[in-house]
C-alpha cells in the first residue's frame, strides 16, 4: 500500500465542480418540466384575441364577453353614470389607479373613467379578493350593503364593492380596482380584446 | 452551513434513529468489491432509467387523454402543443428501450460472472420478477399511444392467453372488457401503467437491493470477499478487498450516468425513433380496427420470445404449445440458478464448454430477435433469391428455439455430471482500476 | 498491462462500440423498404418548406388536412410574418391560432374518391420521405382507374394527380406481357411536358416532402437546436466525473 498523501483541496475542488455542474444540469433539466404547464398552444388559441361589436349595446347596458375563458365586462355608460365617477372618489382605496391598483390596467386607461372613450368601459369581472364574478347593480339608490350607492359592481361572495370604472371602495375585503385587459378600438363601433392599440405598442 | 447540517441530521436522528444506519448500511458502510468493472454500471443505471421513467410518465399523464376516441390526438398534443412535451415524451420512449437495453446487459453481467449462485439466488429471483413485471408495463405503455401498432400489438398478445384450452375465449374478452381491444382495455392498461405495475416495481426494486446488500455483491472473478481476508483502510473487520460503496462507486458510477446520458440524449434528440426501432412507423397510424399494418411486430425487446411463439407449430388441434414455449422461456431464466449445479462462478475461470454455451445462448438471443423483427423474412430472400422463405424461417427460428433452450439443458448436464474442467479460482480479488 | 491500455479497454473502446451501434442502425433502418430513391429532404432548410408549404396550400390543402398543424406554429417557424400565412396560405378562413383543416367534407370527399383523404399530418413518419417524395413522381395515366390515375409506388391509389400541370402527363410503358401474369409496368415516360421540367419538378417535390416531414415532426427543429448544447454540457460533465473518480480511487490499491 502506498504512502500517497490525499490532496484534499483537489478532491474539494472537484468534489463542488462536479456537483455545480450536476446541478446546473439537473435545474435546466428541471425547466422543460416547469415550461410544460404553461398554456399550451392549444389553450393560447383558445384564449386569442376577441372581437365585439358595440353596435347593440345600449347606453347603460352591460355585455359580458369570454375571453381567455375570462368573463369581461363591456359596459356602455350613461352621462350620469359617468357623473358618478367623480362623487364617490374620497371613498376608494386608489381613485386615480396609481397606488396600488398601478398595474391593474395599461396606460391608456390610466384615467378616472379608466377606458379609451369614456362611455366604454371594458373590465375584467374577477374581483380582486378571492376571483368570483361581481354581480352589476347600476341603480343609484341606497342598498342593504351601502346607503349611499352610485351604482357599481358588488361581489356576493365577500361583500366587496367597486364603482362603475371599477375602481374598490375603501373597507371591503378586495384590495385593488378590477383589472382593465388590454384592448382597443378597431374602428368606432367594434373592439378587439387581447390586443393593445397601435400606438401603445 | 456545515453547523447548521449537523444539527439538522442531529434533529433528525433523534426521531427517527434508524435512518443513519440504513444509510450507513446501503452506502458508506456497504463494502463492495474493489474489482467492478463496466458491466456493474448497468444496476444503478437501471435505477436511473426507472426515475426517469416515472417523472417523464407522472408529466405525460397531465396531458394525456385515456380513451379511445382521444389517446392518439392527446399524443400529438403533447408533441406539437404543449411546451417541451416532445422532449418529455421522447425521453419516456426513448427511456423505455434503453430499459431493456440496459436490463438485459445486467442480467447477461450475472450470468456472466455467476452472480444468481449460492447465496445470491433470492436476488436472482427477484430481478427476473422485475423483468417479468417490466415487460407487462412496457406492453400496456406501448398500448397507450393508440396507434395502429399499439392496438394491433394490443390484440395480437391478448390473444396469446386466447389459446389456453377451455378458459381461453372468456379470458381474453375479460383482459379487454370488450370483444377487441377498446375504451375499457385502453382505460384498465392506463391504470395498471401508470400506477399499479409502478407500485409494484418499485417494492421488486427495494427488495431486490435489500437482498442483494444482505449477502454482498458478486464481482468479476466470482469471489466471495466475505469469506478473503479482512481490515482495509477504512476498518479493520471489513473485507480487504471490499471499498465502501460511497464515494468510490458513487463517482464511479456517475461516470457511467454521463456516458449514458450522452447515448441517451443522442438518440432523444437526434434519432428519437430509432429508425423504427424505438418509435415504429406504423404506430404514426391511428388506431385502425379494419387495417392490420402490413409488417406486424412487437417492439424489439419482445421480439425474442415473439419468434418463439411463432416457431411453435399447433398440434392437437391448439395453439397453446407455442405461447406455453414462450412463457417457458422466461421460467427457464428463473430457474438458472438451479440448472447452473457448477461450483465455480465467474466466466473467467469456468470451462469451454460454458463460454460456448453462452455465446451460443447470446447469439440464438439475438436472432431470435431478427426472426421476431422480420429481418429473417427480408434477408432469406434477399441473400438466397427465389426460396421458401416461411421454410427457412421456421428452421433458422427452430434450430435458435433449440440452442435457446438447449443452453439450459446443456448448463445442467455439463456441471451435473462434472464435465466442466474449471480454472482454478483466486483467493482474492485479481484486477481494479 | 499499462494504464492507458487499461483505460481504452475499460472506458474508450465500450464506448465507441456502443456509440457505433447506435449511429450505425440508424442508416441501415432507414434504408429499410430498398428500392425507393432517397428523396434528399432537408427540413433545417426554411426557404425549401416555404415553397413546399405554398405548394401545399396551393395543391393539396382542397382534399387534405394537417389537423395536428396550426398556421401560427407554420408562421413562426418557416419565419413567415402573420399576414403572409393568413393570406398567402391560408385560404380557409380559420383563424390564425387554429390547425389546417381541409374544407372539403368528409362523407363528400369518401364518396368521389371511395375513401376520405388522410389527414397528412403524420404521413411522413408513417411511410416514410423517400417514400413520399417517390409517390409524388410516380403518377401515370391510367384510364381503366375511376379517376384516370395510377401509381407505380402505391399501385391503384385512388388519389387524382393534382400536380400534373406542374409535372406534365407521364404514361406508362408496359413490360412484355407473360401468360399468366398482371400487366406490369416497365417505366414511365412523360408524354406532355408541363409548367416545370423534370429538374424543377423534382425539386418542387423535394420542397413539398420536407414540408409534410417538417409538418410530421414540428419538434424536428427544436431537437437540433438543443441537443448540440446537451450533448456538450453532458460531455463536459462526464469529463467531470471522470477526473473526480480518479482521484476518488487514488485510494483504492
Amino acid at each position: 500500500m502506498a504512502n500517497e498523501v490525499v490532496d484534499h483541496g483537489r478532491r474539494r475542488f472537484l468534489t463542488a465542480t462536479t456537483a455545480v455542474v450536476g446541478g446546473i444540469g439537473i435545474v435546466s433539466a428541471a425547466v422543460p418540466f416547469i415550461k410544460s404547464w404553461e398554456p399550451s398552444a392549444r389553450a393560447k388559441a383558445a384564449g386569442a384575441p376577441v372581437t365585439q361589436s358595440l353596435a347593440k349595446i345600449e347606453a347603460g347596458q352591460l355585455l359580458i364577453v369570454s375571453w381567455r375563458s375570462l368573463p369581461v365586462f363591456v359596459l356602455n355608460r350613461t352621462a350620469a353614470q359617468l357623473a358618478t365617477l367623480p362623487q364617490v372618489d374620497s371613498r376608494l382605496v386608489d381613485p386615480k389607479s396609481n397606488g396600488v391598483s398601478a398595474d391593474q390596467q395599461p396606460k391608456y386607461a390610466q384615467n378616472e373613467a379608466r377606458s379609451i372613450k369614456p362611455e366604454w368601459l371594458v373590465i375584467v369581472g374577477i374581483c380582486t379578493h378571492l376571483g368570483c364574478v361581481p354581480d352589476f347593480v347600476p341603480e343609484i339608490k341606497p342598498e342593504p350593503f351601502d346607503p349611499e350607492w352610485k351604482g357599481g359592481f358588488y361581489c356576493p361572495c365577500h361583500k366587496s364593492r367597486y364603482d362603475l370604472a371599477g375602481r374598490v371602495f375603501n373597507g371591503v375585503p378586495a384590495p385593488k380596482n378590477l383589472q382593465v385587459p388590454p384592448y382597443h378600438f378597431i374602428d368606432d363601433s367594434t373592439i378587439q380584446i387581447g390586443v393593445d392599440p397601435k400606438e401603445a405598442g | 452551513m456545515a453547523n447548521v447540517f449537523t444539527s439538522i441530521g442531529d434533529w433528525v436522528n433523534e426521531r427517527a434513529p434508524g435512518m443513519m444506519p440504513a444509510y450507513r448500511k446501503h452506502m458508506t458502510e456497504y463494502y463492495a468489491p474493489k474489482n467492478f468493472n463496466l458491466w456493474y454500471y448497468f444496476g444503478s443505471l437501471a435505477l436511473l432509467v426507472l426515475v426517469n421513467q416515472i417523472v417523464t410518465g407522472i408529466f405525460l399523464t397531465m396531458n394525456y387523454n385515456p380513451s379511445a376516441a382521444g389517446a392518439f390526438a392527446s399524443v400529438e398534443y403533447i408533441m406539437r402543443d404543449v411546451e417541451w412535451g416532445w422532449l418529455i415524451r421522447y425521453m419516456h420512449s426513448t427511456g423505455a428501450s434503453l430499459f431493456f437495453v440496459v436490463v438485459l446487459l445486467h442480467m447477461f453481467r450475472g450470468i456472466m460472472y455467476g452472480s444468481y449462485k449460492k447465496p445470491r439466488e433470492l436476488v436472482w429471483l427477484l430481478g427476473m420478477l422485475i423483468f417479468l413485471v417490466l415487460m407487462a408495463e412496457a406492453f400496456m405503455g406501448y398500448v397507450l399511444p393508440w396507434g395502429n401498432m399499439s392496438f394491433w400489438g394490443a390484440k395480437v398478445i391478448i390473444s396469446l392467453f386466447g389459446t389456453i384450452p377451455v378458459i381461453g375465449s372468456t379470458l381474453v374478452e375479460w383482459i379487454m372488457g370488450d370483444f377487441l381491444p377498446a375504451d375499457a382495455t385502453l382505460n384498465r392498461f392506463f391504470a395498471l401503467h401508470v400506477i399499479a405495475l409502478p407500485l409494484v416495481l418499485l417494492l421488486l426494486v427495494v427488495l431486490h437491493i435489500a437482498a442483494l446488500h444482505e449477502v454482498g455483491s458478486n464481482n468479476p472473478d466470482g469471489v466471495e470477499i466475505k469469506k478473503g481476508p479482512k481490515g482495509n483502510r477504512w476498518d479493520a473487520l471489513k473485507p480487504a478487498d471490499g471499498i465502501p460503496f460511497h464515494p468510490y462507486y458513487t463517482v464511479k458510477d456517475l461516470v457511467g450516468v454521463g456516458f449514458f446520458l450522452l447515448i441517451a440524449a443522442f438518440i432523444i434528440f437526434f434519432a428519437p425513433t430509432f429508425g423504427g426501432w424505438f418509435l415504429e412507423h406504423d404506430n404514426f397510424i391511428p388506431a385502425n380496427n379494419l387495417a392490420t399494418p402490413s409488417h406486424i411486430k412487437p417492439v424489439w425487446y419482445f421480439t425474442p420470445f415473439y419468434a418463439i411463439v411463432r416457431m411453435i407449430p399447433s398440434f392437437l388441434g391448439s395453439a397453446v404449445w407455442g405461447v406455453l414455449a414462450m412463457f417457458g422461456a422466461i421460467a427457464v431464466l428463473f430457474a438458472l440458478p438451479w440448472f447452473d449445479r457448477g461450483k465455480v462462478k465467474s466466466i473467467r475461470y469456468r470451462g469451454t464448454g460454458f463460454k460456448v454455451a453462452l455465446g451460443l445462448f447470446v447469439v440464438s438471443f439475438f436472432m431470435l430477435g431478427a426472426v421476431g423483427a422480420g429481418i429473417t423474412a427480408e434477408v432469406i430472400p434477399a441473400w438466397f433469391g427465389n426460396v421458401d422463405v416461411t421454410f427457412w424461417e421456421n428452421l433458422f427460428g427452430r434450430v435458435m428455439t433449440l440452442i435457446y433452450f438447449g443452453f439450459f439443458a446443456f448448463l445442467w448436464a455439463y456441471t451435473y455430471f462434472g464435465w466442466e474442467k474449471t480454472k482454478p479460482v483466486p483467493e482474492r480479488v485479481t484486477t481494479h482500476d | 498491462m499499462t494504464k492507458r491500455q487499461l483505460l481504452m479497454k475499460r472506458y474508450i473502446f465500450p464506448v465507441a462500440l456502443a456509440l457505433g451501434l447506435v449511429v450505425g442502425s440508424v442508416p441501415v433502418q432507414a434504408s429499410e423498404g430498398g428500392a425507393l430513391p432517397s428523396a434528399g429532404t432537408n427540413v433545417q432548410d426554411q426557404a425549401s418548406l416555404q415553397r413546399g408549404a405554398k405548394l401545399f396550400f396551393n395543391y393539396c390543402v382542397g382534399c387534405h388536412s394537417l389537423k395536428y398543424m396550426r398556421y401560427e406554429r407554420i408562421a413562426t417557424d418557416l419565419g413567415l410574418s402573420e399576414q403572409e400565412v393568413m393570406q398567402n396560405l391560408n385560404f380557409t378562413g380559420a383563424k390564425f391560432g387554429e390547425t389546417v383543416v381541409s374544407h372539403m367534407p368528409e362523407d363528400a370527399a369518401a364518396k368521389w374518391f371511395g375513401k376520405a383523404p388522410p389527414d397528412l399530418s403524420l404521413e411522413v413518419r408513417a411511410k416514410g420521405a423517400d417514400w413520399v417524395n417517390a409517390y409524388l413522381n410516380s403518377f401515370y395515366l391510367d384510364p381503366s382507374r375511376p379517376v384516370g390515375w395510377n401509381n407505380t409506388v402505391f399501385p391503384n391509389a385512388s388519389m387524382p394527380f393534382p400536380l400534373w400541370e406542374l409535372q406534365g402527363l407521364q404514361t406508362a410503358e408496359m413490360k412484355p406481357a407473360k401468360a399468366g401474369e398482371d400487366p406490369a409496368v416497365e417505366k414511365l415516360v412523360l408524354s406532355q411536358p408541363g409548367k416545370l421540367t423534370p429538374a424543377q419538378f423534382q425539386q418542387a417535390t423535394r420542397d413539398l416532402t420536407s414540408f409534410l416531414e417538417y409538418a410530421s415532426e414540428p419538434a424536428a427543429l427544436q431537437r437540433h437546436h438543443y441537443g448540440i448544447w446537451v450533448l456538450l454540457f453532458l460531455a463536459f460533465f462526464t469529463f467531470l466525473a471522470a477526473m473526480l473518480k480518479k482521484e476518488y480511487w487514488k485510494d483504492v490499491h
